[in-house]
């Protein structure tokens, strides 16, 4: 087990290094060039003012010279200073880190709770209406274009009905609990409902491969109550899949809901990340792309070593 | 699964015959009239017209051309190259199996949505493109296909990989082998008919995730441009006219909606033809292994 662990960190490294040259490769492919920006803003600057500037920041280097200059800085902590927020890096990611958790983390709890919720119903009465319908509710859920539904809840709850804000993440001047959270209603809601269709697929499978298990006909046969039944045993070994895709999901926390942060103009990590690559803030973008990679892959490596732990049956060499 | 099925023909019917359609009427989707912006339903513009007074029905339907092409394409692009990789995976074993499948791991495990926006946003002037191809118009189009197919080969690649696994030591391919059969022939006569059906599944699964894979790049303004519109560019452009005409937002959505759930449906229908057994497993992570998590991706929210 600690073999396989060192072994997947091992990987997990190289892919990251591999990922931010690539990443790095890429962002100079991207139309625009900070010192053309600056020229083209400035028309006091020469031609030779700019050949100067590409010297100082040593964009007249060859590609490699300059990955291998910010690969030694970035190991060192310095991952430079953001163009498009003025402030380094680290002070500009934080902020968007803390929104996105607080987006990610109640719509992850609540998406989970909905799950396990109609999973559970839903396997319980395999062919039954409830099972239809919570069927439905998954296949619409797997289908809908996340915007879209944005949108509609927008149109419905902030545009029609006036209940809630539609974007943003505060009122501008007022500055108490309630406010941000009525600010992260609808951008929660979406987010739950979407991720919620999925899980409870998953939840559902889970559910009913455990049902079918003769511990549980033994469990019935002694006479335990069906919510025993269902809550005491079989849950617990529905729980083990499950867990899985629970810490699958977790790298979203960090890399952030993009559309849903664009539709709810909602300041966290996916918008930024779009924001930095847009902009050409190669310190930023680089940085967050590789902070969203190393949290998936590391919630990936948990995910599996999570698995062996929870069912002892499964064993890495 | 006739009720899917026909959904989908019904839609690819509609958006296929749409410029006979307006021909027939007299409409060109593209014809600007400033002094009919936003109209209401008519007899000339059954679903009204748009923020340029464009009839917004055959828009839809020519639209819809646009995204089911592009749906289908990267879906039947990306099984061909995951077939290449997995027959070569799973034939050759080896080092080119552990190579292909590392590879497959890591972009499985990597947060894509980022990742592809880069490449989208990509200049590709700098990429040394000819001129005439980055002018052209379809050009949005198969950067898309490419984008789709450079995410959605691995499931095909895991798939074929595991059935090649399986079969290429059953009898009948040994017996292929010792009579002689060179590699090729062995690959597609005796290897490739067993993965068929599983790979037909995966494929029209995809073919909706595509198909909502192009609205969301469409609505972060890297999708389709014009003079081409899809579904998603639709309904990124109603997103500013939401206030005034909503149902402009409505209508595009709709389509897209309706048409991944039909093709989600089929492929799980089909799934319950092709291997009962599968179709339950589908939503289960009961597999041991990560190598066998059958390249199912976590649930990302997006």
């Amino acid at each position: 087990m600690i073999r396989y662990t060192a072994i997947r960190l091992v990987e997990i490294a190289a892919i990251l290094v591999l990922l931010s040259f690539i990443v790095y490769a890429l962002i100079g492919l991207m139309p625009g060039d900070p010192i053309d920006l600056m020229r083209s803003s400035d028309p006091r600057m020469s031609a030779a003012d700019a050949a100067r500037l590409k010297a100082l920041y040593g964009l007249d280097q060859p590609l490699l010279l300059r990955y291998a200059g910010w690969a030694r800085q970035a190991l060192a902590g310095d991952l430079g200073y953001s163009r498009l927020f003025s402030v380094p890096v680290w002070g500009a990611l934080l902020p968007r880190l803390g929104n996105s958790l607080m987006l990610m983390l109640p719509s992850f709890v609540l998406a989970f709770a909905l799950a396990l919720g109609l999973g559970t119903a839903a396997a319980r009465r395999p062919g039954s209406r409830l099972d239809a319908a919570v069927n439905l509710f998954c296949f619409a859920g797997i289908s809908l274009p996340t915007f879209w539904l944005a949108l509609i809840l927008i149109l419905v709850f902030a545009a029609g009905l006036g209940w809630l804000p539609a974007s943003g993440i505060a009122t501008a001047g007022i500055n108490d609990a309630a406010d941000r959270l009525r600010h992260l209603v609808l951008p929660v809601a979406t987010l739950t409902l979407v991720s919620a269709a999925s899980y409870t697929r998953y939840v559902r499978a889970a559910m009913r491969e455990a049902l079918a298990q003769d511990h549980i006909r033994t469990a019935r046969a002694k006479g335990a109550s069906e919510a025993r039944v269902v809550l005491h045993h079989a849950l617990r070994s529905a729980l083990v899949p499950v867990t899985t895709i629970l810490a699958l999901s977790f790298g979203g926390l960090v890399s952030g809901a993009l559309v849903t942060e664009t539709m709810f103009g909602y300041p966290g990590m996916g918008k930024l990340i779009f924001d930095a690559v847009m902009g050409n803030d190669y310190n930023l973008a680089l940085a967050a792309l590789l902070l969203a990679a190393a949290v998936t892959m590391a919630a990936n490596l948990a995910a599996d070593l999570a698995y062996a732990w929870l069912d002892p049956r499964v064993s890495y060499r | 699964m006739k009720a899917p099925l026909f959904l989908l023909l019904a839609i690819a019917a509609a958006s296929f015959a749409a410029p006979l359609v307006g021909a027939v009427a007299g409409i060109d989707p593209n014809m600007v009239d400033l002094l009919d912006r936003l109209s209401g339903p008519s007899l000339m513009h059954p679903l009204g017209t748009d923020e340029l007074g464009r009839d917004v029905l055959v828009r839809l339907l020519g639209g819809g051309r646009v995204s089911l092409v592009i749906g289908v394409a990267a879906a039947l692009a990306a099984a061909a190259l995951g077939t290449l990789v997995g027959l070569a995976a799973g034939y050759l074993g080896g080092w080119t199996d552990r190579v292909l499948m590392r590879g497959t791991d890591a972009i499985i495990a990597l947060p894509l949505l980022p990742l592809l926006i880069v490449l989208a946003a990509l200049d590709l002037h700098k990429l040394g493109l000819p001129e005439r191809v980055i002018q052209s118009d379809e050009i949005s189009v198969i950067r898309i296909v490419a984008l789709a197919v450079l995410v959605g080969w691995t499931t095909a690649a895991r798939l074929v990989r595991g059935a090649t696994l399986v079969t290429r030591n059953r009898d009948f391919v040994r017996a292929a082998r010792s009579l002689g059969a060179g590699v090729p022939h062995i690959l597609w006569l005796h290897i490739l008919p067993n993965v068929l059906g599983p790979l037909i599944v995966a494929t029209t699964l995809s073919v909706g995730d595509v198909i909502l894979f192009e609205s969301v790049l469409s609505f972060l303004g890297l999708g389709v441009q014009p003079p081409l519109s899809s579904w998603g560019s639709m309904l990124s452009n109603a997103q500013e006219l939401i206030a005034t005409a909503p149902m402009l937002a409505v209508y595009p959505g709709l389509l897209i909606f309706l048409t991944v759930v039909a093709c989600n449906l089929l492929g799980d229908r089909l799934q319950q033809r092709v291997d009962p057994a599968a179709a339950s497993r589908r939503w289960s992570t009961k597999k041991n292994r990560r190598a066998e998590r059958g390249g199912e991706r976590a649930p990302g929210p997006l």
